[in-house]
């Protein structure tokens, strides 16, 4: 559709957002990304029957952890849309970069020592 | 299997808050089976750890391994040369591993990243419930495969108590009554007659009461 | 009545085949031996015996021994509880003697809430027997002379034993079966659930009467007026094996303000009039919980006053 998105989404293609685990998504903010999110399926509508219900438990489990380390939850986020819905993909990316920047940069990235 | 939840990160943040450098042991036992302890668990419990640090600003140094199972020395022995490399070890098995791994590695700290609770079951998936309590002296064959003393909040003989409504325990709704099923069990096959009889006091020594227990395979022992 | 187990007031007015009324009193919440003498002073003359309750809800009160050794130092005959929530075969026992001792002639045997219901829920949970196991114990002093272990006792306790009874808990076929193994393991008396339910009651006493029970042992019907819509509402949902109609709700609201308690009352004394008609029923247990100070006035209205002089 040659609609543009934000440049600072690194997008990680999986067959199924079922295969993205919690790892996955704590890794992203370890190695210091400012939010993470996963994109999957409409409910109801995953070819794999499950697997957009799966991310979206580990997404709240990962949000839960994030609370608990005072980390804001809000970091990390689970969107559905069809595959066809290219303004859709375009317009969560965005709504994600200004979430990231309205939040700040992640209390995780390497502070230098004092 | 052994139940075992693990423990607040903020528990664990504390046990090893004055470590630079940790290792992660998990176990392929009973742990893994309840998703708690497992190689999956241990990575994510380490970049838990990592980016809970990172934020302070004092970075952890973390390794992850997991063993076969830490309930025994050939599998504990497997670690000897890594174990002194750390400031601590966490172990993610039940309450054995870090007490195994104590007993063999005198010289390092090991800390439990799980709280140990039962004995049981998956009942769904994600779901484990308490089925036994290890009180040393099996009665479940009188109760049509069910077990008064783990699963009735009061270990009763002669259940159910009074307070027991609508299959569910007093204590909360999310418990059944394990007796409410044993009677309704025992009357659907016409064996009532086994509940009215008395059933002798329960001898508690070969429980946990009596002491800690140890088991003995005469035929085997060198 | 040369053949008594206890000499109890209770057992004696039981035996000699009067209506018996019982009451109920729980400790204080410390050892304030004034308020306790305060409570009971209502019940003095107007009751058989006095229950005793034993931490009852799992909250912390003066040990029911001791405080049923007050009441018989003045002139009240108490129904010491005890629970097995609490303590070992030890202690039971043991206090049971110590009970004795002290002059306590009548014991009710029970499970005991369980301690999440009360103020110390993080305390280590005993119940090391059952009650039915419990009323075999006490039968076992008593009868055999003999401690659990068979070992002879110095001066066994003759105590009067009673047992408590649920007919409203679940499941309802089995609660008569209960009843029956509680008299057959040595109880001599019962104190039922407080009841509202009285269809499910007569239903119950039906079933019991067919088995015989009421020969064996005496069963006193329990009854705890309803003070307000609030408290009946409560009973109905938050209280584990209570059997609350709707029905009663609708009555009690239907009293209109300011009214209610003695809409209670009088719902109360209905229940009395049916009870001592009831085949099987051999007296009231009157459990008016923080409202001793009624129960001479409730007592007198159901024609229950005065006592028998045994």
């Amino acid at each position: 559709m040659r609609l543009s998105y934000p440049s600072n989404v690194k997008v990680i293609q999986v067959p199924c957002t079922g295969r993205v685990d919690i790892i996955h998504l704590l890794k992203a903010i370890e190695d210091g990304a400012d939010a993470v999110y996963v994109a999957g399926c409409m409910e109801g509508e995953c070819h794999f029957l499950v697997g957009n219900l799966k991310a979206k438990k580990r997404v709240q489990y990962v949000k839960k952890v994030l609370q608990e380390l005072g980390i804001e939850p809000e970091r990390v986020e689970m969107f559905n849309l069809s595959a066809g819905e290219g303004p859709r993909f375009a317009e969560i990316a965005r709504e994600m970069v200004e979430r990231a920047k309205a939040l700040g940069p992640s209390p995780v990235k390497m502070k230098k020592a004092a | 299997m052994i139940i075992a939840d693990r423990k607040p990160v903020g528990e664990l943040l504390e046990m090893v808050k004055d470590c630079d450098r940790i290792l992660i042991l998990g176990c392929k036992g009973c742990v893994t089976v309840c998703n708690v302890g497992g190689t999956k668990e241990v990575g994510v419990l380490a970049s838990i750890l990592k980016i809970a640090r990172k934020k302070e600003g004092r970075p952890l140094h973390v390794d992850e391994k997991t063993l076969e199972r830490q309930c025994d020395p050939e599998y504990i022995a497997q670690v000897k040369d890594l174990v002194g490399k750390y400031d601590a070890v966490i172990s993610m098995a039940c309450g054995v591993g870090p007490q195994f791994l104590s007993e063999a590695y005198p010289d390092q700290r090991f800390f439990p990243a799980v709280n140990t609770t039962s004995f049981g079951g998956a009942v769904q998936h994600g779901v484990w419930s308490e089925r036994c309590a290890g009180c040393g002296t099996c009665v479940i064959h009188h109760f049509d495969g069910m077990c008064p003393i783990a699963r009735c909040s009061k270990s009763l003989l002669h259940g159910p108590c009074g307070g027991s409504a609508r299959g569910k325990c007093e204590i909360s709704k999310e418990v059944d009554c394990i007796w409410d099923m044993i009677v309704k069990k025992k009357m659907e096959k016409g064996r009532l007659a086994d509940l009215t009889k008395m059933k002798p006091n329960k001898d508690w020594r070969t429980a946990r009461d009596g002491g800690p227990r140890k088991s003995v395979r005469e035929e085997l022992v060198q | 009545m040369s053949d008594l187990k206890s000499g109890s007031n209770l057992e004696k007015v039981l035996r000699a085949g009067h209506f018996a009324l019982t009451g109920e009193c729980g400790p204080p919440k410390g050892a304030n031996v004034e308020h306790l003498k305060e409570k009971f002073s209502h019940l003095k003359g107007v009751v058989d015996a006095v229950n005793v309750t034993d931490n009852q809800t799992a909250v912390v009160r003066m040990a029911s021994w001791a405080a049923s050794a007050v009441m018989i130092q003045n002139g009240v005959e108490p129904n010491f509880q005890m629970v097995c929530r609490d303590r070992n075969r030890l202690a039971m026992q043991s206090d049971i003697l110590g009970a004795y001792a002290m002059g306590v002639r009548n014991m009710l045997c029970l499970s005991g809430d369980h301690q999440t219901f009360g103020n110390h829920p993080q305390a280590k949970n005993v119940y090391d027997i059952d009650s039915m196991q419990l009323i075999s114990l006490v039968k076992k002093m008593r009868d055999e002379g003999k401690f659990l272990n068979d070992e002879d006792i110095d001066v066994p306790p003759r105590m009067f034993i009673g047992a408590a009874s649920n007919p409203f808990a679940d499941p309802f076929e089995f609660r008569v079966y209960r009843l029956g193994m509680k008299i057959a393991a040595g109880a001599d008396f019962i104190q039922t659930q407080c009841i509202y339910n009285m269809e499910k009651f007569r239903n119950f006493m039906k079933m019991a009467v067919d088995m015989g029970l009421h020969e064996k042992a005496h069963i006193l019907a329990g009854i705890t007026p309803m003070k307000s819509v609030g408290m009946a509402q409560y009973m109905a949902k938050s209280v584990p094996g209570m059997d609350v109609p709707e029905s009663l709700i609708k009555r009690l609201r239907g009293a209109g303000k300011g009214k209610v308690a003695e809409e209670g009352i009088q719902f109360a004394i209905e229940q009395i009039q049916e009870f001592k008609e009831l085949k099987g029923i051999a007296g009231i247990h009157l459990m008016a919980i923080e409202w001793e100070h009624r129960v001479p006035e409730i007592a007198e209205r159901a024609g229950l006053l005065p006592r028998p002089k045994v």
